[in-house]
């Protein structure tokens, strides 16, 4: 077969046949992963909400887009409904004041606002330094355990707050409790609660 | 041509990182760990196998002018296809490689065997070609992310090697120059000797 000309008709009638068959494939392998996908979507995110709320997938889970006051962008309040009580929402929450970038966090409340469990989503922060924010790398988010932010101060002790900042990532450990705030800002202003009917910390 | 030859050229002989150098964005970003490497490496194998099959097959029936975008819509499906199957079935390896694996349209070392081999050569050589470049990169890209897992972490596919931190350096992007600079210095020198 000799090679093809460059004229104008050969080089249309070419791409034109390329890119169908291009598009016909494609199509069918997006058609193929389609389902695989959106499993894996959901698995991960019940994996998540687990994490923050044990037990979480004995109940019924329901999703609520919620806007905070302060962000453009919703937060998603998972209700977990045991017996049809919901005994805890966790919240899919996030921050821009990050090192690098958005980070998203997931926390879990109580009915009464206090955090059960919290855990990094996804991050860019500096591996090694700001990563610390995570389960996987190291324990410093267990402090907020059982902490209700209405009498814990969600900032870092160097700004005068509560919380123990990871060495040499500051400006992380300061982003992680600006999401967890916003989260319980939002959560408090969803359900009616008044922060001040919080029960004391127990030390 | 010699099959075996053209197989084994990938490995040191023309190497794409380590010779060629072509493709650096992805290896230096996606080698912060063995299993990270790897699965970059393999991604790209698939794609250059499957580009350099299609485009040797096509080579005479694309006119010169247009072959440019014709290899480019070739490659991009075939990025997009291991995209939408890594996503459905490798999440972890998604998870880490994300954005990187689109990029693999980008990577030089596809198009340059579309322009330099695959369109002058035969399926069955261009077949032979992309395996044997494509697991050279996968094992060049490998065996930097081991370095830098081992290095900076103290483990090696995820396995704790020794206790303790390790250097930062190595995880970030210095450590990646580092360890590439160490690795073309030790090809070339094999290179060399052969000569």
């Amino acid at each position: 077969m000799a090679k093809t000309e460059s004229t104008f008709k050969n080089m249309t009638v070419v791409l034109t046949l390329i890119t169908t068959v291009a598009a016909v494939g494609l199509g069918f392998v997006y058609y193929l992963t389609q389902e695989p996908i959106k499993l894996v979507k959901a698995e991960e995110l019940k994996k998540s909400i687990n994490l923050v709320v044990p037990g979480a997938d004995k109940g019924v889970i329901s999703e609520v887009a919620v806007k905070p006051d302060d962000g453009i962008d919703s937060l998603y309040f998972y209700e977990i409904v045991i017996d049809g009580k919901r005994i805890a929402t966790a919240v899919k929450t996030y921050t821009d004041k990050g090192f690098s970038g958005r980070f998203t966090v997931m926390v879990g409340f109580d009915t009464l606002g206090n955090i059960i469990d919290n855990n990094v989503l996804e991050h860019k922060e500096t591996p090694g330094l700001g990563d610390k924010t995570s389960k996987s790398k190291s324990t410093w988010n267990e402090q907020f355990k059982g902490k209700n932010p209405a009498n814990f101060k969600l900032i870092v002790k160097k700004d005068g707050g509560d919380v123990d900042a990871i060495t040499a990532a500051t400006i992380s450990s300061r982003a992680y409790c600006d999401a967890i705030q916003r989260a319980y800002n939002a959560f408090v202003a969803y359900y009616k609660i008044n922060p001040a009917s919080a029960p004391a910390e127990q030390k | 041509m010699n099959q075996w030859k053209n197989f084994t050229k990938g490995f040191i002989k023309e190497n794409p990182i380590l010779v060629l150098v072509l493709g650096t964005c992805p290896t230096l970003a996606t080698t912060s760990s063995a299993f990270n490497g790897l699965g970059m490496g393999l991604a790209t194998t698939f794609v250059l196998v499957g580009s350099n099959v299609v485009i040797s097959l096509l080579a005479k029936m694309i006119p010169d002018k247009v072959r440019i975008p014709s290899y480019v819509v070739v490659i991009a499906t075939f990025v997009t296809i291991v995209d939408l199957l890594i996503q459905a079935y490798v999440p972890a390896l998604y998870a880490t490689l994300g954005i990187f694996i689109p990029l693999i349209v980008v990577n030089c070392i596809v198009l340059g065997r579309a322009e330099a081999f695959a369109n002058k050569n035969t399926v069955m050589s261009s077949l032979v070609d992309g395996v044997g470049m494509g697991l050279g990169f996968t094992m060049a890209l490998g065996i930097l992310g081991a370095i830098r897992e081992l290095l900076g972490s103290g483990a090696i596919f995820g396995m704790k090697l020794f206790n303790g931190d390790g250097a930062l350096v190595f995880v970030l992007a210095p450590g990646a120059f580092i360890a590439l600079g160490y690795m073309i210095a030790l090809v070339n020198k094999i290179n060399k000797a052969k000569n």
